[in-house]
């Protein structure tokens, strides 16, 4: 990069040129600006030292107010204040040497990108206390054992939630059972059928996986349980139920996950297959759901990791309870997540240990499920590249009849 | 042409005496045929189904509703105490709607910012190879349970926010809502609350607004670019506006799913409803987390939770359907997952 030249801007050429109408534009116009080109990406050392002496000084001002003017603010607001000095002193510091619009693009590059960064934090955050909290609690007996018997004042690592996790397994398993095949069925009719209602169902979809979890709960409860407890024991508080509520929010999130998918079939395939004769049904489900079977088992399980956290739907529905329960067409049966919410609302610290230990398992099955799900979303594109740098795949691929298969 | 339909002519030009020119040809057929007419059913029904489980959803609260609406009349909508202890039963939704709403519009002060920042981040400013590696931070911080976050913010979270709470109560508590009662305390306020929420609101509205800004035209952008402008210049004069749908549709989406976080809540909150300025000090309820904390109750405390359930179920749907709305109305929310 060349040195900067700053423009040599005689003091003539600098006078008001307004007043002298008649002056011929080829004399009052300065000399052609010496260009020096500048990659907007490309950080001097001078730009460097400005961002830190800048972070300095903000760090030092906001010790300034809270430390010596004012008292202490806890380290949450000091760091707030010093970033927002920070950003300040940086903006005129950067003024000062390059001028307003390098200023203002500059501090906007510096504050979107620690807007990335400040999200990220909780994130690392939440995972790490839940580990440091459930780790001491958590023993391999968690698995084996359920909370029968166990009395509260026994430490935490007694006992175990084996019962709460078969209960999460069958709750949900049963809830995708129910609202797989009504998502993906709503999500070809979004996406495949051609009918007038689509407009409207896709935003009430939208607006039904945004419905808060607790209403869908209420629902079961006020359609089944309060009517129909007394003569059946199908219909009162057990896991089923629980995955009925669970499945009122798990649907629209599978069906709008299933047709992001489906829009990225290519229209040339389905033309294909209606150009040879097949009825459309048939090409949905001959051509566009095995195309699109990654993404079908993505949003599946991107569903099961969104219900197998879900606490509010079954307070109304499972109820809850200390033991093992295999059945969940009969009596209350506990799941994770109410295991946790039980055990933090007790006063003695052993069920708070417990309930983070229950945390714990939660949080490790929901990033499980979570990279699985990536996994599979990730085949295609590493297919993709295989196909695109391996000299040898490269050309039996180019050889091959059918190079135009997606 | 008797025998035939279609008009186009390179088609129907079929000089006689070829082989085949004597066959009828077949009819292009405009009515779907039977199994497709089966398929437009089965699809049509699923789709319905959305409709008629959101209906009866709405039905049905009122349904078991009934017996509280019957009792308090209109006072239900005009009170703010629920006493269910003292006879006759007084229940009102007016705390705890006040609080549902203090609490997203909290949440949504500090989401929307920052969720729009991190879209911003991921659809403009980080390097290429870096997008979907953010993409999926953002879709992991969806991803966590918001009852762990629940447990974060009340055991680790609140007593590192309330120091910022004395000190925004003391200096800067001539502003109304920064005001509190002496020696009142400042665990478990809205203001706590509101800003564990609004971790659970920024993945929504970074997923809307970066999938908004993805969409925006390359050419304009160039275009921006090369007429010299910067790139924050590129960005406020052509990402901005075409991503306005987007970014006022997914706040009003992030404002819905603020209005209806329960478990977080519950664990913030005291659960008792209150009418009150003081958004730092200890106090305050909302409809789902007071929902989630009395489960369980006889018939007409039930029945008075179904109608405050059935007020939040309209204040989300209806905000999240004019949410959507936007989204899909405006020029680049078209095929936006929203």
């Amino acid at each position: 990069m060349t040195p900067e030249t700053p423009s040599t801007v005689t003091p003539e050429v600098a006078a008001p040129v307004g007043r002298r109408p008649a002056q011929p534009p080829s004399d009052t116009r300065p000399p052609p600006r010496q260009r020096t080109p500048r990659s907007p990406r490309n950080l001097q050392q001078m730009d460097v030292v400005t961002a830190v002496a800048a972070a300095i000084s903000g760090v030092s001002l906001s010790w300034l107010i809270f430390g010596v003017l004012t008292n202490g603010v806890g380290w949450f607001g000091f760091l707030v204040v010093s970033f927002v000095l920070f950003l300040g002193i940086f903006y005129v510091a950067t003024y000062d040497r390059l001028g307003r619009l390098a200023a203002v693009d500059r501090t906007i590059t510096v504050a979107v990108t620690s807007g990335m960064v400040v999200v990220a934090i909780p994130l690392i955050l939440v995972v790490s206390y839940v580990v440091i909290r459930g780790l001491p609690a958590l023993r391999l007996g968690f698995f084996a054992h359920s909370q029968s018997g166990v009395t509260p004042t026994e430490p935490a690592t007694s006992g175990g939630g084996a019962h709460a996790i078969v209960g999460t397994i069958e709750q949900v398993g049963l809830a995708l059972l129910l609202s797989f095949p009504l998502g993906v069925s709503c999500a070809i009719f979004l996406n495949e059928s051609r009918s007038r209602l689509r407009r409207t169902v896709r935003i009430f979809v939208d607006a039904m996986s945004g419905m808060p979890s607790i209403v869908s709960g209420l629902f079961i409860y006020a359609t089944l349980i309060i009517p129909l407890a007394k003569d059946s024991d199908l219909f009162s508080f057990n896991g089923f139920m629980a995955s009925l509520a669970l499945s009122v929010t798990m649907m629209p999130t599978i069906c709008r996950s299933v047709e992001v998918v489906l829009r990225l079939v290519p229209d040339g395939l389905r033309e294909a297959g209606l150009a040879l004769g097949s009825s459309r049904a048939r090409v949905v489900w001959s051509v566009v759901l095995p195309t699109a079977a990654s993404g079908l088992a993505t949003g599946a399980i991107l569903g099961i990791a969104r219900e197998a956290g879900e606490t509010a739907p079954l307070l109304y529905t499972a109820f809850g309870y200390n033991a093992m329960n295999w059945n969940p067409f009969k009596g209350p049966q506990e799941s994770l997540p109410l295991f946790i919410y039980r055990f933090i609302r007790e006063p003695l610290e052993s069920s708070i240990q417990r309930g983070f230990a229950g945390a714990l398992v939660l949080m490790l099955l929901i990033l499980l499920l979570f990279g699985i799900a990536r996994a599979l979303g990730r085949d295609r594109t590493k297919a993709r590249r295989r196909r695109r740098f391996h000299p040898i795949h490269t050309l039996s691929v180019a050889l091959s009849p059918a190079r135009g298969r997606a | 042409m008797a025998d035939g339909v279609l008009s186009a002519p390179g088609l129907s030009t079929v000089p006689p005496g070829r082989p085949g020119a004597g066959r009828t040809r077949r009819e292009v057929l405009r009515q779907p045929g039977r199994i497709d007419r089966l398929f437009d059913r089965f699809t049509l029904a699923a789709g319905v189904t959305v409709l008629v489980i959101m209906t009866l959803i709405g039905v049905f609260l009122f349904y078991q509703s009934r017996h509280a609406l019957a009792k308090e009349g209109t006072s239900f909508f005009t009170r703010i105490a629920w006493q269910v202890s003292v006879y006759p039963p007084k229940i009102g939704v007016v705390g705890l709607l006040f609080g549902t709403v203090v609490v997203a519009l909290i949440a949504v002060v500090i989401a929307i910012p920052l969720g729009v920042t991190v879209g911003l981040y991921i659809a403009e400013y980080a390097p290429v190879a870096a997008k979907k590696g953010l993409q999926a931070v953002i879709d992991l911080l969806a991803a966590i349970p918001s009852i762990l976050f629940g447990l974060w913010g009340f055991y680790f979270l609140s007593a590192k926010i309330v120091p910022l709470s004395r000190w925004m109560t003391t200096h800067l508590g001539w502003i109304p809502i920064f005001h509190t009662t002496a020696d009142a305390s400042l665990t478990d306020s809205f203001f706590i609350a509101g800003i564990v929420v609004s971790l659970m609101v920024i993945p929504i509205v970074a997923s809307i607004t970066r999938a908004v800004f993805a969409q925006t035209p390359p050419g304009e952008k160039e275009a921006a670019l090369a007429l010299g402008s910067t790139r924050w210049g590129m960005v406020k004069t052509v990402v901005f506006p075409f991503g306005r749908g987007g970014i006022i549709g997914g706040s009003m989406l992030g404002l819905g799913r603020a209005l209806g976080e329960t478990i977080a809540v519950v664990f913030l909150l005291p659960q008792v409803p209150v009418v009150s300025r003081q958004i730092l000090q200890e106090g305050g309820a909302t409809i789902s987390g007071f929902i989630a904390n009395r489960a369980g109750g006889n018939p007409f405390t039930v029945s008075g939770l179904m109608a405050a359930g059935l007020v939040l179920f309209i204040i989300t749907l209806s905000t999240n359907l004019i949410a959507s709305t936007i989204v899909s109305r405006s020029r680049s929310g078209v095929g936006v997952d929203a």
